[in-house]
């Protein structure tokens, strides 16, 4: 019962439970930013397919990444880090050594790194479609909901724009649309993955950095892919998401990267808030009580001062 | 709330299906359940090509209800595979977006602001004043030559447009004797024509984008592939996941170097002495491909004993005129032969008479070799051994015999250990079982010697032997749909279409002596008269007759350079009245932007058709000059109109990729408005002038009365029929049957082709361009997709891909081979070589033409059959490339005494002043090398990108990037704001402080580049200044194309003086450096 | 040695599989330095994406959520004052209760609504049955509550059905401490650091507070002789609120930075001086005085304001710090796997 219930409160683990009759596998992204060439066209092209407004034109200064970070109006994101460390063997601006000129660092760069070593790390983020997803286990209206292939879709024609899921995302993926009232994030084409497509940013990737597919077949290569890097040399490579104990369960879109996750500005060790749901509930009970018994006894020791 | 809801309330769903916790299937709504992808509701899927870059990715266009609903990668497409870059993802809000303009504006001459106009009323008032103008300026003699043109009406643009649209464009102004046509092939790769050209025979890319898989080192220098062409780079990628390694030379560390394995960073302007610093190294060190070396290149031929080298001359060649600067081929000669280059012996002759003017040599000529190299006349002297003191190869080495690393470091900054980890990696992957191949773009050709950079690395791919074999050869890779298209389809000034030279005033007044002079003995380009006649029968069908030398003097004659450059001072002279703007816009995309639009405003009358109002169409109202108050709108007499433009998805034609590969793009809608195809404008504006002239008896109107021009029209917009237009540039024999081969060519006039190298396009009455068999269901040349120029090779000079005895030079690299059985030549590609020649075919003496290449001569435009090292002709400023230092440089030339280019075309003119260089007084004014580059979010002169929210999103401002170095020298504040001064102009942008640019040291000193992506202007979504306010109007010789790679300025922090304050500003630069108008116009 | 032959077959690796910067690369012969190689950055001087915030911030107005919290705790303790009130027959303090309670879930009802970007589309607040959605259970909560509290606040009023009145009396008292508790857990189920983080406290937290409210209330609206359970209420309330919000820091580490610093910490060191002058003027003293009642009521009702809308800010703040979300997750991940 207890674990019935525990059910009911967290998340479940698509595609098995959910209720369709013949759930088909669980698709998700694969986004190898080892072989991202920071074009973009991810972000174009799931703007032009979803019809998704434009997100401010501001030059930010960091890097080429004028974007900024996903939002209602941003789903596919390009970030950009200029490193003052190697790239495994890759030899960046080579023969340029400190001159020992006046010089200053930026944000994202280490202190004390020479001039000389240098890499520029590109990667496009996307929401992570979680097995436990926390937007889609806070929403009060079932707008969020677990679709047939394992993904996480937002009804466009339910949400009535109580913005919980906003800050029940540990990625900080989902927002509102200020003009719209209500949150858009990824669908990952669930209208497109519904006519046997692919999503339109994997589609465009010039470098297949973006792979989409069966999430098993996706877990299978990147585990090869990892084993490929590391015994090259790039023993900075790592997976992001990919691991299914992990505090969401594992992501649908996972990631390899080439430094900590929160370099990229994703959290290192994200967790699904309502993991702990059951125990809130628990302190939210015995809290219930003591009011009641609190409020009580102010009633016992009959009237007068 | 009615039941029909309470049926539908996911609660009951809950309770009774297995969803419990209402997170999936019962949470679903009735909206969800119906969702479709508009694709898959598509009424149809149309066939297109994007309009952008030349990598030429294929495009689904899904309509829906008459409106283009999605545009997305066709993964058919062997190039492209379905993927689209950011440029390419957004052709969707390009073609559908608010940002385009339907209806006709007019700015009456002196007004304040547009009027509306209806099309029909502009074409008739564009016609009569194409007649007017015509009329009024029409030359019948020049320095009593025969000329019959008008220098009173000029055309740029053409990359961005089909090759049917180019043809009409040159075939109707050829015909009203508008001799200044010129497009963006100009500007971006006029010189790859000469440098290909001369070297190997044809202008174009030697191979093609999937090759790039077999090679084993790929050396990108003087491109940002990864940036600029996206889709295409992942050949690069498929070639790294097989192991090649990936060098990047560039001075900056680019979306592309990051990719790489090694990144290079070099001086802008520097490439010469670094590829110079290879060719000694390989030379050197004997890691040259000998057998290739001797067999396939010209090493082993003498030179005339009149011909001195740099080395002995202090930086010049032999045969040097001070007054006129330039050199006569006669000291650079084959021994034993009369060279006789593709600009015209007569020419030489001609030279004492013009010589005051330079004239001769300002014609460009040089591009004549973009298909079919200079001509030679005898057999050239030989030494097998190449020890000859005199032979190619001797010369070669003596030549580049200071080119040494060291000398390499001090001009380029790169440090010997690098520069020998490049050379350890070129050599290595080089030989008989190993190809490199060398990339480039416009970071090469956009310099004052910029055909030279290109045979520079022609010579070393040469001596590498990479030419002509997988994985190797030389990709040029360009920037516009069709910039190749508008080059072979020439809207140039001096070529008409398939590199035939324009007829010079004095290079013969008749058909044969022009033919005479420019045609070969030997090679495929011994056929020119075949070429020439086809396209005349062409042009006037049956009005050209043997007996009228086929209207040969019809034909608009030149008389020096007219290209785009020359043009703007015409205008600026007040002897160009009318100029039409072609989808390119000069006020942000040209050298000097600011002359650009003083020249359009000493203009009669301007017609600019694009998508929306660039600032070409703009300038009279808010451009730069209105601000600073140097121009004021009143004053201004320029009429101006514009006409909205139809997309590519709105018309039928073709566009020649990057790798000459003619790829058919279907119309999917109408355009909307008065938005029409340039093949619709075109087409009815030469109808109208016609019926202008009709009844004319004026001689110099037969040309128009005479022309043929009765394509047909469909739809309610009477839209010429684009394949129409195709079916002539193929060509047909007398009977109308197509053709299906130059081969099949005649000089009788018994066939009609409007552009020899295109013959076969259209071979049995199909659409060749339009095959679109997937690539899946071929291997891996893909040869049924689409057509490439000539004859559907992919891999030119591929018989090099051989021994001398046809065997393959390896099991690795095999492509064609001699099948001795069959007696034919075979293999994966279509041989660039006669299919029947046996390897050991020897012409006689006495042969002429084709038989008159042996069976080892792979490269057969040329008229020797070799791969030029040695350039006896063709090449205006040298025979061999030499490092000059830029027109405006902080450095000396450590290697010779002279500084500059020396045959490099100046403008002096007070709005294009240039600055002391090296050790000049004053060059420390602009201490600072500045490269202009662009962007994977914009596209050129950003008439199709800053339009665009979702691309200018991407780059929301113009900016420069600087190094942590510069930045504190010079207290720039990433994010903030920079004033950029140069001689012309000063500019603000944002500061990006990166260490992607990093300083060099120099000659001993440190030197700090600043990037410059020059994609802004006032106009559209993202905004910014021009980089080419900047940059000043200096040429190469050879292919008129500007210096914007590599100039020197100045950087200070903060925003530029505004109005009348920014040319003070710039003049008191010009004063604290002492520029004079002789400043840096010395030799 | 590159795989580059040509050959026919679609053997070759995909482009996806290149590798940049591999061994057998060009390296090899680079002389790697020791140091800057791996510049390892402390957690001290976190490292984060140009320093922008990984979550987003709650997109709630705080005069719509936090005064939520602040009128759904008044009503919810409110009620239960009410009924125990009812059933010891303190018609004055029971009358206060209830309309205490109709007037704050009214306006936790319209605040509720009024933060919605659909506000029309309320009612899907009642599409699904969500356990996993504290806003879920709220709404379907607050159904049931807010009839009941309407119908007792009517008929105290009205005087009519007193029957109906002494159920719809009861039956707010029995769900009065969820709709005041389950608050704690509608803010802690989010990523945002400071209110997960605390998600044992909250509740008792808010409960505190909610009667420090719900006595303050009934120190104002009713007479000294009635009085008594309510200024017990503040006394209780006080103890809790300090009680919880001590552990609560204690307990946050380094995340616990915005209770005590910037705006927030403004608002919750006021929030503890005012519930503190409310327990000892109304709790203690407010049994003499009607006047002193009446300020002690006050204090109590603006110390639980404070208290609510410092939460609600503090939250804010973390979540708009990347450092509240990496530095306790570095940590978590950099503690030796036991």
């Amino acid at each position: 019962m207890s674990s019935n219930l525990s059910d009911l409160l967290s998340g479940d683990d698509p595609p098995g439970a959910g209720g369709y009759p013949d759930p088909a596998p669980r698709f998700g992204f694969f986004t190898d930013t080892s072989v991202c060439i920071g074009c973009k066209a991810c972000e174009v092209a799931c703007k032009e397919w979803n019809h998704v407004p434009d997100d401010g034109l501001d030059f930010t200064g960091m890097s080429y990444d004028n974007t900024g970070g996903l939002g209602a109006d941003t789903w596919r994101h390009v970030a950009f880090i200029e490193q003052r460390k190697p790239l495994g063997d890759q030899r960046a601006n080579a023969g340029v050594v400190d001159l020992g000129l006046p010089s200053f660092t930026k944000p994202g760069q280490a202190e004390d790194a020479e001039r000389g070593e240098f890499r520029w790390l590109m990667s496009s983020d996307v929401c992570k479609h979680c097995t436990h997803a926390a937007c889609l286990d806070v929403c009060p209206t079932g707008a969020l909901f677990r679709t047939e292939f394992g993904t996480v879709v937002v009804q466009e024609d339910v949400c009535n724009g109580c913005g919980y899921c906003v800050p029940a995302c540990p990625y900080g993926v989902i927002d509102q649309r200020k003009d719209d009232g209500r949150v858009w994030k990824c669908t990952l084409c669930y209208d497109r993955v519904g006519e046997g497509m692919t999503p339109a940013c994997a589609q465009a990737c010039p470098t297949e950095s973006i792979q989409f597919g069966d999430l098993d077949e996706l877990r299978e290569r990147a585990d090869q892919r990892l084993a490929q890097l590391h015994e090259r040399g790039i023993t900075d490579a790592r997976l992001y998401g990919r691991d299914e104990d992990d505090g969401v369960g594992g992501a649908g879109a996972f990631f390899l990267l080439l430094d900590e996750p929160e370099v990229y500005g994703l959290p290192p060790d994200p967790v699904v808030t309502t993991r702990d749901l059951p125990s809130m509930w628990r302190h939210a009970g015995a809290a219930a009580l003591t009011l009641v018994a609190g409020l009580a006894i102010g009633f016992l020791g009959g009237r007068g001062r | 709330m009615d039941s029909s809801w309470l049926a539908r309330w996911p609660v009951l769903r809950q309770v009774t299906g297995t969803d419990r916790p209402g997170k999936a299937a019962a949470a679903k709504s009735r909206r969800s359940g119906e969702l479709r992808a508009r694709t898959a509701t598509a009424d149809r899927v149309v066939k297109s090509i994007c309009p952008y870059c030349a990598v030429g990715c294929a495009q689904n266009v899904f309509v829906k209800d008459e409106e283009v609903v999605q545009i997305e990668g066709d993964p058919d497409s062997p190039i492209s595979r379905g993927r689209l870059c950011p440029k390419g993802s957004a052709t969707l809000q390009l073609t559908t977006g608010p940002s385009r303009r339907h209806g006709v504006l007019y700015r009456p001459p002196h007004g304040a602001d547009w009027q509306e106009l209806d099309l029909d009323t502009a074409m008739n008032m564009i016609a009569d004043r194409i007649v007017a103008t015509r009329r009024a300026t029409w030359q019948e003699e020049h320095q009593g030559n025969r000329v019959n043109r008008t220098m009173g009406i000029a055309s740029l643009g053409g990359a961005t447009l089909d090759n049917e649209e180019n043809y009409l464009i040159k075939k109707l102004f050829t015909a009203l004797g508008v001799v200044q046509v010129e497009n963006q092939a100009r500007v971006c790769h006029s010189s790859t024509v000469v440098g290909l050209g001369t070297s190997f025979g044809r202008g174009g890319a030697t191979t093609f984008l999937q090759d790039l898989q077999h090679s084993d080192c790929i050396v990108i220098e003087g491109s940002n592939f990864a940036e600029c062409h996206p889709v295409g780079f992942q050949w690069v990628m498929a070639a790294k996941a097989r192991g090649a390694t990936v060098i990047h030379v560039d001075p900056r560390f680019t979306r592309t170097s990051a990719l790489a394995d090694l990144h290079v960073p070099i001086r802008a302007g520097t490439d010469i002495a670094f590829l110079g610093g290879i060719i000694n190294h390989v030379l050197n060190e004997d890691k040259y491909f000998h057998d290739y070396v001797l067999h396939y290149t010209n090493a082993a031929t003498i030179i005339t004993e009149d011909y001195a080298d740099t080395e002995d001359l202090d930086g010049l060649f032999s045969g040097f005129d001070e007054d006129s600067r330039h050199y006569s081929f006669d000291y650079w000669q084959y021994e034993g032969t009369v060279v006789a280059p593709a600009s015209g012996q007569r020419d030489q002759e001609h030279d004492e008479r013009v010589s005051r003017s330079g004239n001769v040599h300002r014609t460009a000529r040089g591009e004549a070799h973009g298909s079919g190299g200079a001509a030679v006349e005898g057999t050239p002297e030989r030494d097998e051994t190449l020890r000859h003191p005199r032979c190619v190869f001797q010369i070669l080495k003596r030549h580049y015999a200071r080119y040494t690393p060291e000398m390499v470091e001090r001009i380029c900054g790169i440090t010997p250990e690098v520069f020998a980890e490049v050379c350890r990696h070129l050599t290595e992957n080089s030989g008989p079982d190993r190809t490199s191949e060398f990339v480039y773009a416009v970071g090469w050709t956009q310099h004052t010697v910029g055909s030279q950079y290109i045979r520079a690395a022609s010579i070393l791919q040469l001596l590498l032997g990479n030419i002509g074999r997988p994985g190797g050869g030389i990709q040029a890779l360009r920037g516009h749909a069709s910039i190749q298209g508008s080059s072979d389809i020439p809207t140039l000034f001096n070529l008409l279409p398939g590199y035939i030279p324009m007829p010079y005033a004095h290079s013969g007044q008749t058909l044969t002596e022009f033919v005479e002079a420019d045609s070969a003995g030997k090679g495929f380009w011994s056929n020119m008269d075949a070429y020439l006649v086809s396209l005349l029968k062409a042009w006037w069908g049956p009005a050209a007759t043997p007996g009228n030398d086929f209207c040969f003097d019809y034909l608009p004659k030149i008389t020096g350079s007219h290209s785009a450059y020359d043009t703007v001072l015409e205008q600026i002279a007040g002897n160009c009245a009318g100029y039409f703007l072609l989808g390119e816009n000069p006020a942000v995309g040209s050298a000097n932007a600011k002359l650009q639009r003083l020249g359009m405003a000493n203009l009669d009358w301007l017609v600019v058709r694009d998508f929306s109002l660039i600032e070409s169409a703009t300038w009279w109202q808010d451009g730069p000059e209105i601000q600073t108050g140097e121009l004021r709108t009143e004053d201004i007499g320029t009429e101006v109109f514009f006409l909205p433009a139809a997309a590519h998805t709105e018309k039928s034609g073709s566009f020649t990729n990057t790798n000459r590969m003619l790829q058919w793009h279907h119309q999917a809608v109408q355009p909307a408005g008065d938005a029409r195809s340039d093949l619709w404008f075109m087409y009815h504006l030469g109808r109208l002038v016609r019926e202008r002239l009709a009844g004319s008896d004026d001689p110099h109107d037969r040309p128009i009365i005479d022309l043929t021009w009765d394509y047909p029209t469909e739809g309610r917009l009477d839209e010429p029929v684009a394949e129409a237009v195709l079916a002539e540039i193929n060509g047909w024999d007398h009977t109308g049957t197509p053709l299906s081969a130059y081969t099949e060519l005649k000089a009788d006039g018994s066939t009609s082709c409007g552009c020899w190298i295109y013959c076969g396009v259209y071979a049995d009455g199909v659409n060749q361009a339009a095959r679109r068999k997937p690539a899946r269901e071929q291997d891996w040349v893909a040869a049924e997709w689409a057509w490439s120029w000539p004859a559907n090779r992919r891999i030119l000079y591929n018989r090099a891909s051989a021994r001398p005895d046809g065997t393959p030079w390896s099991e690795r690299k095999k492509l064609v081979w001699w099948d001795a059985e069959q007696g034919k030549w075979t293999g994966y590609d279509v041989p660039d070589f006669e299919p029947d020649k046996s390897p050991d075919y020897r012409p006689s003496d006495d042969a002429r033409g084709v038989a008159a290449l042996s069976g080892v001569d792979p490269f057969i435009m040329q008229a020797d059959g070799k791969g030029w090292l040695f350039a006896p002709a063709g090449v205006l400023d040298g025979p061999l490339p030499t490092h000059y230092e830029p027109q405006d440089s902080p450095f000396p030339n450590p290697l010779y005494g002279q500084q500059r280019n020396p045959s490099r075309l100046l403008f002096p003119h007070e709005h294009n002043r240039y600055q002391p260089s090296g050790s000049e007084p004053g060059a420390d004014v602009y201490p600072f090398v500045v490269t202009t580059y662009r962007l994977t979010e914009h596209f050129t002169a950003g008439g199709m990108s800053r339009w665009s929210p979702y691309l200018s999103e991407l780059q929301p401002e113009a900016f420069c990037e600087v190094s942590p170095e510069l930045a504190a020298e010079r207290g720039l504040v990433n994010g903030d704001w920079a004033t950029i001064v140069t001689a012309r102009n000063a500019i603000e942008v944002r500061v990006l402080v990166t260490d992607r640019v990093a300083p060099l040291r120099v000659a001993e000193r440190v030197v700090h580049q600043i990037g410059l992506p020059y994609h802004w202007g006032p106009n559209g979504i993202s905004t910014g200044d021009a980089a080419n306010e900047l940059s000043s109007i200096v040429l190469d010789p050879n292919a008129h194309i500007q210096e914007v790679k590599a100039f020197s300025a100045d950087i200070r922090a903060g925003r530029r003086p505004r109005g009348p304050d920014l040319p003070a500003l710039v003049e008191r630069y010009r004063r604290r450096a002492g520029i004079t108008e002789h400043t840096g116009t010395q030799r | 040695m590159s795989d580059t032959d040509v050959r026919h077959d679609d053997t070759a690796p995909p482009g996806r599989d290149a590798v940049t910067g591999g061994r057998n690369g060009t390296g090899g012969r680079r002389r790697r330095r020791g140091r800057g190689e791996q510049p390892m950055v402390p957690d001290a001087e976190f490292r984060s994406y140009y320093g922008r915030p990984i979550l987003h911030k709650p997109t709630w107005a705080a005069a719509d959520i936090a005064g939520y919290l602040v009128l759904g705790g008044l009503a919810g303790a409110s009620s239960v004052l009410a009924a125990a009130a009812e059933l010891t027959d303190r018609p004055a303090l029971a009358r206060t209760g209830k309309l205490g309670a109709a007037v704050a879930i009214g306006g936790s009802l319209y605040a509720l609504i009024h933060d919605l970007g659909r506000p029309a589309r309320f009612v899907n607040m009642l599409r699904v049955v969500k356990p996993s959605s504290p806003m879920n259970v709220g709404s379907w909560l607050l159904a049931g509550y807010g009839p009941q509290v309407a119908v007792a606040a009517a008929t105290a009023v009205s005087g009519r059905l007193p029957r109906l009145g002494r159920v719809a009396t009861l039956g707010a008292g029995l769900t009065g401490p969820a709709v005041a508790a389950y608050t704690g857990v509608l803010i802690a189920d989010t990523a945002v650091p400071v209110w997960h983080d605390a998600y044992r406290e909250l509740p008792f937290l808010f409960v505190g507070s909610a009667a420090g409210a719900a006595g303050g209330l009934g120190l104002i609206g009713t007479p000294l002789s009635q009085a008594a359970p309510a200024r017990r209420a503040v006394l209780f309330g006080a103890a809790l609120d300090i009680v919880a919000t001590k552990r609560m820091h204690d307990r946050l580490g380094m995340v616990a930075e915005p209770l005590h610093t910037g705006t927030s910490g403004r608002l919750l060191r006021a929030a503890q001086a005012l519930t503190v002058t409310g327990a000892v003027v109304g709790g203690l003293l407010g049994g003499r005085s009607r006047v002193a009642a009446v300020v002690g009521g006050l204090a109590a009702l603006a110390g639980s304001a404070c208290t609510r809308f410092g939460i609600f800010q503090a939250g804010i703040t973390s979540a708009e710090d990347p450092k509240y979300t990496v530095v306790p997750q570095r940590a978590r991940l950099d503690e030796p796997a036991r």
